[in-house]
């Protein structure tokens, strides 16, 4: 277990631990002396003197002007169109455990659907008692509303890394997650209105985009801890993200997770839809594929440093990350700063909770010289993050999904920050 | 007391009470309560809650278009490999090329045999792809790209066929129907198996891993991704120096 009252962790311990004990490290860390009064003080500013906009000036607010670049972004080359395509979450600029709305990334198969909740409906059939068809009112109105906080991380997440350092920043490499509150209802109650039959054993989730994507789940799993949710951080869900109503599927891999949700069917034998066949199962170095691999295994990342976000100052820093796994809560996270030669255990912040993304931080002082740096998540299960190549000696390189290999961050020492493989 | 009764009474009278003591219990976590017990098994909810309505047989036919692999789905139809070309070419080439080698960054459609346990492999519906009811759905509800649901079943079966064709799994005189659709196998369909890392990677379950000198010597870098030199440019962002 971890100790979450620890103190900002003490440098000497930290450093004999990563291995850099005995360095000099006069240099840069005190702050320099001012020559000038600052202007940024002694001026007075626009802002001090004029009024702002008032209130309704931006109904729906929206962040500074000077966050504009904490944006999501694609990488144009993976893909044919951007309609069925992807882009990445900006996990270098954000803290905490919650993605905001905005930037959570976003995937699509065939556009983002422009869905008018009152046209909306959901049909569940198959091998029911009753065959219903719901409005998002209906929907709303059921009994036991429920309200929670899950990752959504999609398989191919650091897909473009099996075969060595491609990207060069965690938003690329592993910003195809999110981690948001949802609100609905649990999938349970909706089935248990329609009458599950007994020889029912799969249910396939159906969108109502231009794709119609498909997934074949467990019945046990949809029984389990599914939701139909309409609500994500408080508000309706953004159209990109499955308006007017989604799939929530904890702990599983998040092509799973049918927006614009439309259909449920019941069956007593999976679909073999293409997101199930052709896609979404993991091509092995004998030539077979495992298939239905459904949980994201623990995985972690510094986000800070990393080289959309060097490290600037000698001195004080505040390294920075995330974890989680699809088979409960994060139990540690350990980090190091020599490529894995020595570790030492982070500091969880904020809730930790089964199958949502786990903040832990790590005070140190950087002295300048160049380091290598990682970070190992455990979960509630033992379950130990493996290295890349640990990975890739069980897997090979060709699986494209499922990438949970610990990643380097080499920084160097001008602090600049490079996603690189190491020994 | 009397007051509690009474909004039990009004409760159940609104048919609310039962179904949430149900929820309220289900409130657990998966490594407490496995999902396997409650498979395949649920039984009707004790009280009907009245919302929603049941769906008719035409609601439910017109959005019912899913294939199985056994064929269960298949609306009456065929269409030949003649037909299939003839479609291919006028609705799916400009993407997916001529034979099926892909325009592009689209998908490549024929090929790859032999090709998945190389460093580059193909995975088509002749060299990867189990079952053919898969490509026989996605087609029919989502192609083409941008026009989905516009084909009719008989040009699904056409287009299907073609494809087989240009896989080498189906000669030139081939017809696809409803009828003969089951007794088509794919050459990989035996390429798969159901998820085992439990067992197979039971070696990443260490429980206690190593936290001091775990290597003999320091780590040194040996691939980088500013060597390949393809992040999307952010000349916005971050002035890194």
């Amino acid at each position: 277990m971890v100790d979450r009252a620890e103190t900002p962790l003490n440098r000497r311990r930290f450093l004999s631990a990563a291995g850099l004990a005995g360095a000099g490290l006069a240099t840069g860390a005190l702050p320099s002396r001012a020559a000038e009064p600052d202007a940024a003080i002694t001026d007075v500013q626009d802002w001090n003197r004029y009024l702002g906009e008032g209130v309704q000036a931006h109904p729906y607010g929206s962040p500074s002007k000077y966050e504009k670049n904490v944006v999501r972004r694609d990488v144009e080359w993976l893909t044919a169109s951007r309609e069925s395509s992807v882009n990445f979450t900006p996990l270098h600029a954000l803290d905490g455990n919650v993605t905001p709305s905005g930037l959570a990334f976003e995937r699509h198969h065939g556009g983002i659907a422009d869905i008018d909740p009152a046209k909306h409906r959901l049909m569940i059939h198959g091998l029911v008692d009753k065959p219903l068809v719901f409005t998002m009112d209906d929907l709303k109105r059921f009994p036991g509303r429920v309200h929670k906080l899950y990752f959504l991380e999609c398989a191919a997440n650091s897909g473009m890394e099996w075969r060595g350092a491609q990207l060069n920043g965690c938003q690329f490499t592993h910003g195809m997650i999110h981690n948001v509150w949802y609100t609905g209802v649990s999938l349970r109650s909706l089935l248990e209105q329609a009458g599950v039959k007994t020889n029912a054993k799969w249910l396939l989730a159906e969108g109502g985009d231009a794709s119609m994507m498909t997934r074949s789940i467990p019945l046990q799993k949809a029984l389990d801890d599914c939701i139909i949710a309409w609500g994500m951080n408080g508000e309706a869900l953004r159209p990109e993200q499955g308006y007017p109503v989604r799939l929530v599927v904890p702990g599983w891999e998040g092509n799973m997770w049918i927006k614009w949700l439309r259909r449920l069917e019941l069956g007593d034998e999976p679909w073999q839809a293409r997101e199930e066949t052709s896609k979404y199962t993991d091509l092995l170095a004998d030539g077979r594929s495992r298939r239905f691999t459904y949980i994201m295994d623990a995985k972690s990342v510094v986000t800070n440093p990393s080289p959309q976000a060097p490290l600037l100052h000698k001195g004080p820093n505040v390294l920075s990350g995330i974890a989680w796994s699809g088979r409960g809560r994060i139990e540690r996270v350990d980090v190091s700063l020599d490529g894995g030669r020595n570790w030492r255990t982070a500091r969880l912040e904020g809730p930790v909770l089964s199958r949502s993304m786990t903040r832990f931080y790590v005070d140190f002082d950087w002295d300048g010289r160049e380091l290598l740096v990682q970070s190992r998540a455990m979960d509630e299960t033992g379950y130990v993050q493996p290295t890349k190549n640990e990975l890739r000696a069980v897997r090979g390189v060709n699986s494209i999904y499922h990438n949970n290999g610990v990643q380097t961050w080499f920084v160097h020492k001008n602090g600049e920050t490079e996603n690189v493989e190491i020994s | 007391m009397l007051k509690s009764r009474k909004t039990a009474a009004i409760a159940l009278a609104l048919g609310l009470l039962a179904p949430v003591f149900g929820l309220a219990q289900q409130q657990r976590t998966p490594a407490q309560n496995p999902p396997a017990a409650t498979a395949g098994k649920l039984a009707p909810a004790r009280v009907q809650l009245n919302l929603g309505r049941p769906a008719l047989p035409q609601e439910i036919a017109a959005w019912d278009i899913d294939v199985r692999p056994d064929g269960l789905g298949l609306p009456p139809g065929k269409g030949s490999v003649k037909q299939g070309e003839d479609i291919y070419l006028e609705r799916c080439a400009a993407c997916h090329g001529e034979f099926g080698e892909g325009a592009g960054r689209w998908p490549v459609l024929a090929g790859g045999a032999g090709s998945l346990k190389s460093d580059n492999p193909e995975k088509t519906l002749g060299s990867f792809w189990p079952y053919l009811s898969t490509s026989w759905d996605y087609i029919y509800r989502a192609m083409p790209f941008g026009n989905g649901q516009s084909l009719t079943p008989d040009e699904t079966y056409a287009v299907v066929a073609y494809l087989l064709n240009l896989n080498d799994i189906v000669k030139e005189d081939f017809e696809l129907s409803k009828e003969n659709f089951a007794s088509v196998k794919l050459p990989n369909v035996g390429g798969f198996y159901d998820d085992d890392r439990e067992t197979a990677e039971k070696v990443f379950w260490k429980k206690n891993p190593c936290m001091k000198n775990c290597k003999p010597e320091p780590a040194k870098v040996t691939g980088r991704a500013r060597a390949i030199d393809v992040t999307p440019d952010s000349k916005t962002g971050p002035r890194v120096e």
